[in-house]
């Protein structure tokens, strides 16, 4: 009982009964459901709307429909015409946005705790009621591709990842960008997204959030009031589109004015999705053992990554790792970096592939698991400094079909996870017929420019 | 706008929110040390500030940022390895930055005794015995150019090193924090050394803590941190920015499909007597998000941009008012135009009445979101050490805000805004160059 790991079960044990102690949940006869947690360090609320809608729900021809119809989302109801969500939101001291996902779409404020009742009626309003104006969205199609021209085809590593993703995957809706292919936004009509909207925005597909210093049956008599009157809407879940076995690496070069090159590694791995409890293959632990993967590489400046190739052999300028451990759908695990001077894209690669290596026959060090683990426990205090990020954790899991209370169980998890158990999930998954390599290759920035998609394949 | 609403409003206005309680004080070394108590959540952040921002640098752009990322590198005989391990095994993270005014080194720990007490053995080695290994000099020297090389591919950082370097000319404020290849080449690790000599000492330091503990633990902690320190002396004072005195547009050719756009000139001073004033009138401008002049002229009724803003951004001499926006390169001449339109004519009204209501509404109303997390408060306590803002600046913010007039929005940006000499940097591809009018 005095070692240390019991110590650290106890801190995690007790932080796992507080954080469920104060977590409410409720769920209303139209399908919607309510998720309040209370944090009473200040006078403020954060109010989230989360949609289980995203790329990923998107069919080809009609990519970044869902993340267009978040911009219509602030252009009016028949009550509250094109501007005055955000203007009484903005009057009310509030802060406001909305983000879109492969798997989610969710819309938020941050209020002053009192003006709460200000936020829900404001989303129940436009749950249910958006007009959807034609001349708005032929003003807001072209924001959005701005947005794409700002965040994608104007910055070369965003847009080789997007070519990455759309070559990893095959058949899976992960290989569509979030924010759409430009052709499609060029094509995308009023009626499309009318059409989207009724079909996916409804209380029987929406979860509320609630984070802040609030009282929860004063919260759940609010959302009556509010969100109870809503009828729902039949849904039809999309087809299931699974992504192919992959046979073989793939490879991939994108040739853009840039200065530095620029390498992706991705692997396909599971993730704990809604699918993974029928997996026979694919055991919980091993989803763990992949999150601690991810930080025995990247998880800070001590972990292997930056110890071994941005220091020692210095063939980095920066090198990361990333999973997501959870997600509708299985995804990639990610490798990327930049190399160092006078050091290229396949010096890198086989810089990456011996590290790799070195993890399939040896076993991490207990040191460095211990690091990893206490990383985890202390994450998990430092996260409670933000309402919002309690909020998004929720809504995540909710989203994409979980449960809330696996967060609670996310520290135990990872403290259960053994270097055998790390070691073998880079024997399972980290092998060629499961890797997608990209590679930007620098054209001279002095260059005009190449037409949009020149050289490249993207949908074939 | 519904009745429940505007009740709403109006018993809100009457509730009072209190601003975090600093605590204040100088260690024994005469460091001012600022602190607010958090005993919520078992955990700790703190800054130890220093004024060894660029404007330190003398004609070695690189040098202050290059000096405070090598804190980490090696110090005491600790490897680069052994510091961040030191952190790291107990969940700890050590941060660094370097601006154009100060410097800082971070830490964020449980509260844990044990834990925090190691976590603080290291830092506290880190600050006052860098040893600047020549081998870790060399290669984030290196790792720094390739940054340098990033930013060349990126039209937005393109615009901004191009912005400072128009309105600030031969001010330090005009060069990059990062430094310039030329510049980062020709630093050595004399350099390093005397710049942390001259510039990591107590007489230049401030400390920020929030957390779970209590003033005692605190005052201890800031000892602790600022003991080993030498007394030294202050950084001179950053000296005073000439204001422009003609327009200038600058133009950098970038195969980008849109133009990145940024018109300003220097603005004010942290403390500045047209702070509030300048500052509630460019919410209204510019500043307010999604209610802004700006947002609504450039976004909302034409769409033709992502974002587009304004700010000042305030520092120890007048650091720079900015507004921006990117847009498909054939629309860049167009949203000039309605920029500058609005700038002109924002200058001779300034806000109606309801404008600026409603932005005092957001400001105030929106008061406690800024204080809610140790994160926000810790900025803070920053901010006021290093600038020497009141300490009752928190506690005052809203009165001032609402005591700013209309009146008062135009005379201080007629005196501190003048559109005739204004620097408007344009990146992107050459007019007539592209294929993207075919959008």
């Amino acid at each position: 009982m005095k070692k240390i790991p019991s110590a650290l079960f106890i801190i995690t044990l007790l932080l796992s009964v507080a954080a469920q102690a104060d977590v409410h949940e409720f769920t209303f006869d139209n399908g919607l459901k309510l998720i309040v947690k209370e944090d009473h360090r200040a006078p403020v609320v954060v109010s989230q709307v989360w949609y289980p809608i995203g790329s990923s729900y998107e069919l080809p021809g009609s990519t970044g429909i869902s993340h267009a119809l978040e911009h219509m989302m602030f252009k009016g109801t028949e009550k509250h015409p094109a501007g005055e969500f955000s203007r009484i939101i903005s009057e009310n001291g509030g802060r406001e946005n909305a983000f879109t996902s492969r798997d989610y779409t969710a819309y938020f404020q941050t209020l002053e705790k009192s003006r709460l009742p200000i936020s829900f009626e404001l989303e129940a309003d436009r749950m249910r009621n958006l007009t959807l104006p034609e001349d708005e969205f032929l003003k807001e199609i072209e924001v959005v591709k701005e947005e794409r021209r700002w965040r994608t085809d104007d910055k070369p590593t965003n847009y080789t990842y997007e070519v990455a993703m759309a070559t990893a995957f095959q058949t899976s809706p992960y290989r569509h960008p979030v924010i759409g292919w430009m052709s499609d936004l060029d094509n995308m009509t009023i009626d499309d997204l009318e059409q989207w909207y009724r079909d996916w925005y409804a209380p029987n597909n929406a979860t509320v959030v609630v984070v802040g210093d609030v009282d929860p049956q004063e919260v759940y008599a609010l959302a009556r009031q509010h969100f109870e009157p809503l009828p729902p809407e039949k849904l039809t879940p999309p087809p299931p589109r699974p992504e192919v076995e992959q046979q073989g690496i793939k490879r991939v070069t994108v040739r853009r004015p840039a200065e530095l090159p620029y390498l992706f590694m991705g692997y396909k791995v599971p993730s704990l999705t809604p699918a993974a409890d029928a997996d026979p293959v694919v055991s919980e632990s091993e989803l763990y053992a992949l999150e601690v993967l991810a930080g025995i590489l990247d998880g800070g400046n001590s972990a292997r990554f930056a110890s071994r190739l941005v220091r020692g052999s210095e063939v980095a300028a920066s090198v990361g790792a990333g999973y997501s451990l959870v997600s509708r759908m299985d995804s990639l695990f990610t490798i990327t970096g930049t190399p160092s001077q006078d050091v290229t894209t396949a010096d890198l690669e086989q810089a990456i592939r011996a590290e790799l290596n070195d993890l399939r026959e040896n076993l991490v060090t207990p040191e460095e698991l211990a690091r990893v683990k206490a990383q985890v426990v202390s994450e998990d205090v430092y996260e409670k400094d933000s309402m919002f990020y309690q909020g998004m954790i929720i809504g995540i899991l909710e989203s994409i079909g979980l449960d809330w209370r696996l967060a609670d169980e996310y520290v135990g998890k990872v403290q259960t996870v053994s270097a055998e158990q790390v070691r073998d999930v880079v024997r399972k998954y980290f092998v060629d017929d499961r890797l997608t390599v990209a590679e930007l290759d620098p054209l001279p920035i002095t260059e005009p420019p190449r037409p949009p998609r020149g050289g490249l394949h993207l949908d074939h | 706008m519904t009745t429940r609403i505007f009740l709403l409003f109006v018993l809100w206005t009457g509730s009072v929110h209190a601003s975090p309680d600093i605590q204040t004080w100088t260690t024994d070394q005469g460091v001012q040390v600022l602190f607010v108590e958090a005993r919520q959540l078992p955990m700790v952040d703190l800054q130890v500030l220093f004024h060894a921002g660029s404007t330190g640098n003398g004609d070695k752009p690189g040098l202050s940022a290059l000096t405070n990322h090598m804190l980490s590198q090696g110090a005491d005989g600790l490897s680069a390895d052994d510091i961040s391990q030191a952190f790291e095994s107990l969940g700890a993270v050590y941060g660094s930055d370097a601006g154009y005014d100060s410097a800082m080194v971070s830490l964020r720990s449980l509260s844990d005794k044990a834990k925090l007490d190691k976590a603080l053995e290291t830092l506290e080695r880190v600050l006052a015995k860098p040893d600047f290994p020549v081998d870790a000099f060399e290669r984030e020297r290196n790792r720094m150019l390739i940054g340098l090389r990033a930013k060349k591919q990126n039209p937005g950082s393109l615009a901004r090193d191009a912005f400072y370097a128009a309105v600030f000319n031969e001010h330090p404020y005009s060069r990059p924090v990062e430094g310039t290849e030329d510049s980062l080449q020709a630093i050595t690790l004399d350099d390093l050394r005397a710049f942390h000599e001259r510039y990591y000492v107590a007489a230049n330091a401030v400390v920020a803590i929030v957390g779970d503990l209590t003033r005692n633990e605190a005052g201890r902690i800031a000892n602790r941190l600022t003991g080993a320190l030498p007394r030294g002396r202050p950084a001179d004072p950053v000296p005073g920015v000439e204001p422009l005195t003609e327009a200038e547009r600058v133009f950098i050719e970038h195969p980008s499909q849109q133009m990145h756009i940024l018109m300003g000139q220097p603005g004010i001073r942290r403390g500045d007597e047209d702070y509030f004033p300048l500052y509630v009138g460019n919410h209204v401008l510019g500043g307010g998000g999604m209610i802004s002049r700006l947002f609504a002229e450039i976004r909302e009724k034409r769409g033709l941009s992502y974002s587009a803003y304004s700010y000042f951004s305030p520092m120890k001499q007048p650091g720079p008012f900015v507004a921006g926006l990117q847009t498909r390169a054939d629309q860049a001449e167009e949203a000039i135009a309605v920029l500058k339109d609005n700038l002109r004519r924002f200058i001779a009204e300034g806000p109606t009445a309801e404008e600026l209501e409603a932005s005092k509404k957001n400001i105030t109303g929106g008061f406690p979101l800024r204080i809610d997390s140790n994160n926000e408060i810790l900025a803070y306590l920053a901010a006021i050490g290093i600038y020497d803002l009141p300490l009752d600046y928190l506690d005052t913010f809203n009165d001032r805000v609402e005591a700013v007039t209309i009146e008062q929005i135009r005379d201080a940006f007629a005196r501190r805004v003048s559109p005739d000499t204004i620097v408007t940097v344009m990146v992107g591809p050459a007019p007539g160059s592209g294929e993207d009018a075919a959008n």
